[in-house]
């Protein structure tokens, strides 16, 4: 048989790559084992264009007890426990059915860490839309939020965290990003593997439908006006059955009747079989017509490319089948019995007594493409990297442009958001969301964990390898701000299309860039996740390389939020500021500006500045910190206050700019190592030398107190608000967008 | 002390209300799955939150079929104090063992945040060691918890003292802003006429520590305590025949 043209574009295969299946298969493909190549070459799979690249990031460190390769990462965090977590993207299927999209997205997370023998304990999210004025990107935001809270609110883990930002070029293409994180004795983590000559491979959880079917490849390619017609490749996600899988799971793994375990995401039974084959040097055999099946008819071609959601694969030690098969039927579920291990090294799938398929796992997993892609800098950068603030004209007033920021949709409150998640469920959450990085208790121990998602587009997309930096930094800064040592992180690479010279420029050197970062920071990345082809007709969105990072909070009873916590504490500032509105939140909400060179980073101040905020926490003497990011110092001291009843007043130290710009630049520029944090009185000297021993920056600039945010520059006031109008802004900006009456009110 | 916590599949704070019970209070608290037919001697029975069966259909409507329901009914005929914790509410409604139903929430959103809820009657088995007029600060974390109930209904329940948390601003008014949902004459829990089956939305179980912003749910075990302390069924029974 020979496969036409149409056919090889329909399962995104190149002409080149169909001559490899050949090769490695020493004859033309069946139908069944081209659609097998197809899902596992596919860039979602395979990382073919990114994986020269992901090679050289830093994945190793004392903690780290699995690095990538694996269903997620794993650190140590003493007394024999593990945090087990990864990030993954669903940012394609989320445009296109956004409930579906986002609430799958979750549920895959949630496998890929209990799949790993740990209970997952938090979520967090990082999600990228449109401005709110249109009202589809309205309908995939709101859609997106309800379909994360629908899978985890119902399935009982809470999200604690994340991030939200709104730019036009996610318009078409938003991302949904989500961050799991459980919790894992480190005797108990286990693996995807498949072992032992004999061994039964069982198949568990939903049954097997047409949904899903090239959703990998769907994911790897842009999208145009005929997108809508893929909403049949989103699955449908439940909840219900997920959080059975888990409980069943859990209780076989203490077990120790398992071998290895896998979850079916993308490319479903094919890269379960094939990876667990491969990891565990063996082969897999199934019989495709003893799998579950939803619908009646399904070819094997179907059945194995099937992303039906909520499935699990496993291999049990013979001898164990019953005890296995008991704990299953106890949740309700089927465990079935599908094939065995062999020794081959081969994927064969049967159809009752035909070989449909027979593919050496190699050929599907370590020997897929790889392919080093052109890249050059895109035109784009050199013209928009020149900044002249001479040539905006005259410069906004500080009290309008502060009104304005707090007024942005990506700086105001996520309330409107974060209610809507269960941020509470299992009673761990020691900061509720909203103020400043997720933490939750780990229980049985004095233990807690921070952990923060963060990524600024726009400094990524005038400079990929500094605005990675910069994400790093931000994402450790946060998890330091509540007291946590960062001690692994996982990343979400979302860019455009890899084919295109200038994103894949974009994408090696924001990896170089998040390599190196997490290097100074001595911050392994364990694992994540990379997305691609983030297009609509040809626009792509901004580089997008998400990281989370988790922190090592030694004593729960000393974390810190962002919140000031009495009048008369001393506002410090750490760090400091300079005149660096580059790719700036106040360039954009101002003069809808997306230029200048971002801010300058300093690798070995930021670690001075994270060991600042840990010592300060854990002695006690921050008694509140919130870092400063989009909007600048004016943004971050109101953040401070917003909820807390107390005002402040504060005096700073004028910063030299281009002539009429000196105060904007002073309370709006984002420059990076900084931080607002309170002390209380009696222990302000103590704060001011921990910082003068570790070189970084410190100055007391005001007192907390009062009912008004008041900011002068060298004594002169710039910003005198109610707090109570701060916080109406803040508060309202995304609500007025659903709820226009009760905003108003 | 013995607290039995049911575990529906599907259900999702049997481990909250397990460690409040347990590793806060210091009593015993055990699992108990919903396919058992034994309550093994618990003294109090918690059906705690989550989304019993998924709550595909009605909250609560698969999960009163549970083989374990006709003990818990049994449990309580007897006298015994049994607190339904919002999905373990709504289950109670199904069940027929506390009058009503619940509607989705008037924002037609699942809401998480913590309200305020006035304690109205304090001679029920959760709530003996709380101050009548006592307002608790406690998390709520429903989709479904607009109380409804008929007018004639709800003024037995308001005759009969059966109220026994209402949604309420920091004074203990009932205004419409301090009502999260909707819930008919911002009704948050109430009891049986026997008076020792609670159900309530809000979930006293996520704030039993400081740490976790709040300690006013823990009030509503320790009552749970006193009242077994004081002899469960006698002591009820004798309000009941009292009045």
């Amino acid at each position: 048989m020979t496969i036409a043209a149409d056919v090889l574009d329909r399962h995104g295969l190149t002409p080149e790559e169909y001559q490899r299946i050949v090769d490695a298969l020493k004859r033309e493909p069946t139908l069944t084992e081209l659609g097998i190549f197809s899902v596992m070459w596919s860039e979602h799979c395979s990382y073919k264009s990114s994986r020269v690249h992901l090679k050289t990031l830093p994945t190793t460190g004392l903690r780290v007890l699995q690095g990538p390769g694996e269903n997620a990462g794993a650190v140590d965090i003493g007394d024999g426990l593990a945090a087990v977590f990864k990030i993954e993207s669903h940012n394609h299927p989320s445009f296109i059915e956004p409930y579906q999209g986002a609430a799958t997205g979750v549920g895959g997370i949630i496998r890929d860490i209990f799949t790993m023998g740990a209970r997952p304990i938090a979520l967090l999210n990082s999600l990228r839309f449109g401005p709110l004025d249109d009202p589809l990107v309205r309908r995939t935001f709101s859609g997106v939020v309800a379909g994360i809270a629908g899978y985890g609110n119902s399935i009982g883990i809470p999200t604690v965290g994340g991030e939200v930002a709104f730019d036009e070029s996610y318009t078409g293409n938003p991302l949904v990003n989500v961050f799991c994180l459980g919790i894992a004795a480190h005797d108990e983590i286990i693996k995807g593997v498949a072992s032992g000559a004999g061994n039964a491979v069982y198949y568990v959880g939903a049954k097997t439908g047409r949904d899903g079917i090239h959703g990998a490849t769907m994911a790897s390619a842009e999208f145009d006006e005929k997108s809508s017609e893929k909403r049949p490749a989103v699955q449908v996600g439940d909840p219900f059955m997920e959080k059975l899988l888990l409980e069943a799971c859990l209780e076989v793994m203490k077990s120790d009747a398992l071998i290895g375990i896998q979850d079916m995401g993308a490319a479903g039974l094919t890269c379960s079989t094939s990876e667990m084959g491969s990891r565990g040097g063996a082969g897999v055999e199934i019989d495709v017509s003893l799998v579950p099946q939803r619908e009646t008819g399904m070819t094997p071609y179907e059945i194995m490319l099937s992303e039906s959601q909520e499935r699990m694969l496993m291999v049990v030690k013979r001898g164990r089948e019953a005890e296995v098969e008991e704990i299953f039927e106890k949740w309700d579920l089927h465990a079935v019995r599908v094939g065995e291990v062999t020794t081959d090294g081969t994927l064969r799938v049967r159809n009752h007594d035909e070989v449909v398929a027979e593919i050496p796992n190699r050929a599907l997993t370590d020997d897929a493409p790889l392919y080093r892609r052109p890249m050059s800098e895109p035109a784009y950068i050199s013209e928009a990297r020149q900044l002249s603030l001479a040539s905006l004209g005259k410069p906004a007033t500080p009290p309008d442009a502060f009104g304005r920021l707090l007024a942005s949709p990506t700086i105001a409150s996520k309330r409107w958001v974060y209610r809507q998640y269960d941020h509470m469920v299992r009673t761990n959450t020691l900061v509720l969301p909203g103020m400043g990085a997720g933490v939750v208790r780990v229980k049985g121990t004095h233990r807690a964990l921070a952990m923060s998602v963060d990524c600024n587009g726009r400094f990524v997309y005038l400079d990929p390898h500094a605005g990675a930096q910069l994400a790093v930094a931000e994402a450790a800064r946060n998890v330091a701000c509540a007291g946590g040592k960062p001690i692994g992180a996982t990343n979400c690479l979302n860019f455009g299309n890899p084919e295109r010279p200038d994103i894949m420029w974009q994408f090696a050197r924001a990896v170089e860039g998040m390599g190196a970062a997490c290097r100074a920071l001595d911050i392994p990345i364990t694992g994540g996740n990379v997305s691609l082809y983030n297009e609509t007709d040809g626009r792509a969105v901004l580089p997008t390389p998400v990281l989370g990072v988790v922190g090592l909070i030694e004593d729960a009873d000393t974390v810190v939020r962002r919140a000031f916590r009495a009048e008369g504490d001393a506002v410090v500032l750490l760090g400091e500021t300079r005149d660096e509105l580059g790719g700036s939140e106040y360039l954009e909400v101002m003069h809808r500006l997306i230029r200048g060179v971002p801010p300058a980073l300093d690798l070995q101040r930021e670690a001075a500045l994270h060991r600042v905020l840990v010592e300060g926490a854990s002695s006690g003497a921050i008694r509140s910190a919130q870092d400063c990011s989009e909007g600048g110092f004016a943004i971050t001291l109101a953040e401070c206050a917003i909820g807390t009843g107390l005002g402040a007043r504060v005096d700073l130290q004028a910063v030299a700019s281009t002539a009429g710009f000196g105060d904007i630049a002073t309370l709006f520029s984002e420059s990076a190592s900084r931080v607002v944090v309170s002390v209380a009185p009696g222990r302000e000297a103590e704060l001011l030398s921990l910082a003068a021993r570790e070189q970084v920056p410190a100055r007391r600039i005001g007192v907390v107190g009062g009912n008004r945010i008041q900011m002068a520059i060298d004594g002169r006031m710039v910003i005198d608000e109610a707090l109570a109008d701060v916080e109406r802004a803040w508060n309202t900006a995304i609500e007025r967008y659903f709820e226009p009456a009760r905003a108003i009110a | 002390m013995k607290f039995a916590v049911v575990v529906f599949p599907g259900s999702n704070c049997d481990h909250d209300a397990q460690y409040a019970a347990q590793h806060v209070l210091g009593q015993q608290a055990e699992y108990i799955w919903h396919k058992d037919t034994s309550l093994e001697g618990a003294d109090v029975v918690i059906l705690p939150g989550g989304f019993a069966h998924g709550d595909y259909l009605r909250t609560g409507a698969i999960a009163r079929f549970s083989p374990i329901m006709a003990e818990v009914q049994k449990f309580a005929d007897a006298g015994g104090p049994v607190l339904g914790i919002c999905n373990g509410f709504q289950v109670l409604l199904e069940a027929g063992m506390l009058p009503g139903a619940m509607l989705r929430n008037r924002s037609v959103k699942f809401q998480c945040e913590h309200v305020l809820v006035k304690v109205e009657q304090t001679d029920t088995p959760f709530t003996t060691a709380c101050r009548s007029g006592q307002v608790l600060r406690i998390p709520i974390a429903h989709g479904e918890g607009n109380y409804y109930a008929e007018p004639e209904v709800v003024a037995r329940l308001e005759k009969n003292r059966q109220v026994v948390f209402r949604y309420t601003n920091a004074e203990g008014m009932p205004t419409d802003e301090s009502n999260p949902n909707g819930s008919v004459a911002n009704i948050a829990g109430l009891c049986n006429e026997q008076r020792n089956v609670v159900g309530l939305m809000p979930h006293p179980e996520r704030a039993c520590e400081m740490a976790l912003g709040s300690a006013d749910g823990l009030v509503l075990f320790e009552s749970a305590v006193r009242s077994v302390v004081n002899g469960v069924g006698g002591h009820f029974s004798r309000t009941v025949a009292a009045r």
